[in-house]
């Protein structure tokens, strides 16, 4: 079976989907990262859809559990290079990406993951200084 | 409506579903039908051809190019001979599935088309006809 590969750049995971997927290949895609995720203590999930000309139902599940599943293993998930084609027509289908951050390429999905890293790690420190 | 062209396949397993997508392109580039349109179009097909596979156990599909009004479109056809629907109307509720799932394939796939019709028999099975139209 074809497998897509995961790439580890810092403190990020990223994909980047190349192929129009097939449900088993998507749902070994959704257990393979939340592993990687869980392995090497990953901050950040970038998954690179630019290539993807059809996201369905399916499709759209499986990319939510990969960022509810990360969430609960504190990595954040980030869409990025999404079709418009692919984006109206999700609309359309009424499928809510929940707790899906999107950005316009792997560039600003970077930077979002950037920020979003340093604003939890501010937290935690203010969350210490509290209890000094 | 006028049949230009048309072709038929079964969907009995997930790679019949991605040749079935890839063939759907072709003819939706054929006809020149606009990328979104493309896009909605292939959604909803790979919803309909989904159910098919999960509640019939696989069924057929048929690709039509027609014509009407001077305009060409896209009429697919899926028909299984599965359980059938005993309720329409509450399977085509955004958020009805019986198989814990969001519910969303049927109402979905007919917010993405032209045309929808859905023909249920329970025992017998189902056939859903959606129609998408080259600019429209
Ligand atoms: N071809 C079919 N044969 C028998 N029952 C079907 C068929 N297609 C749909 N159904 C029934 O209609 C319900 C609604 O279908 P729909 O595609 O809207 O939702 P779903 O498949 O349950 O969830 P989702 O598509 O969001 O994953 C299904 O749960 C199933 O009970
Ligand atoms: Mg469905």
């Amino acid at each position: 079976m074809d497998k897509i590969p995961i790439l580890k750049i810092g403190h990020f995971l990223m994909v980047a989907i190349q192929v129009d997927l097939y449900d088993r290949l998507a749902l070994s895609l959704e257990s393979d990262l939340v592993q990687a995720v869980s392995k090497t203590g990953a901050k950040g999930v970038l998954i690179d859809i630019s290539s993807v000309s059809i996201v369905d139902s399916f499709m759209g599940r499986i990319l939510g559990n990969i960022a509810g599943m990360s969430k609960v293993l504190d990595a954040e998930t980030v869409i990025v290079g999404m079709q418009p084609a692919v984006a109206i027509t999700l609309v359309e289908l009424g499928l809510p990406l929940k707790g899906v951050q999107t950005a316009l390429n792997v560039e600003k999905g970077m930077e979002l993951l950037q920020k979003k890293i340093q604003f939890t790690e501010e937290e935690e420190i203010d969350d210490d200084s509290t209890l000094q | 409506m006028i049949v230009l062209s048309s072709d038929s396949m079964p969907i009995m397993k997930e790679l019949d579903m991605v040749v079935f997508r890839n063939r759907l392109k072709e003819f939706a580039v054929k006809i020149g039908m606009s990328l979104v349109n493309q896009t909605k179009l292939i959604t909803a097909a790979s919803e309909l051809s989904r159910n098919m596979l999960r509640y019939a156990g696989g069924g057929n599909v048929l690709i039509e190019i027609v014509n009407a009004q001077r305009q060409n479109g896209l009429r697919l056809t899926f028909s299984d001979t599965g359980p059938g629907i005993p309720d329409i109307d509450k399977a085509m509720k955004d958020g009805f599935s019986t198989g814990k799932s969001l519910g969303l394939g049927l109402p979905g796939a007919k917010r993405l088309v032209s045309d929808f019709d859905i023909k249920s028999t329970v025992g017998k099975g189902t056939t859903i006809t959606i129609i998408k139209w080259k600019n429209g």
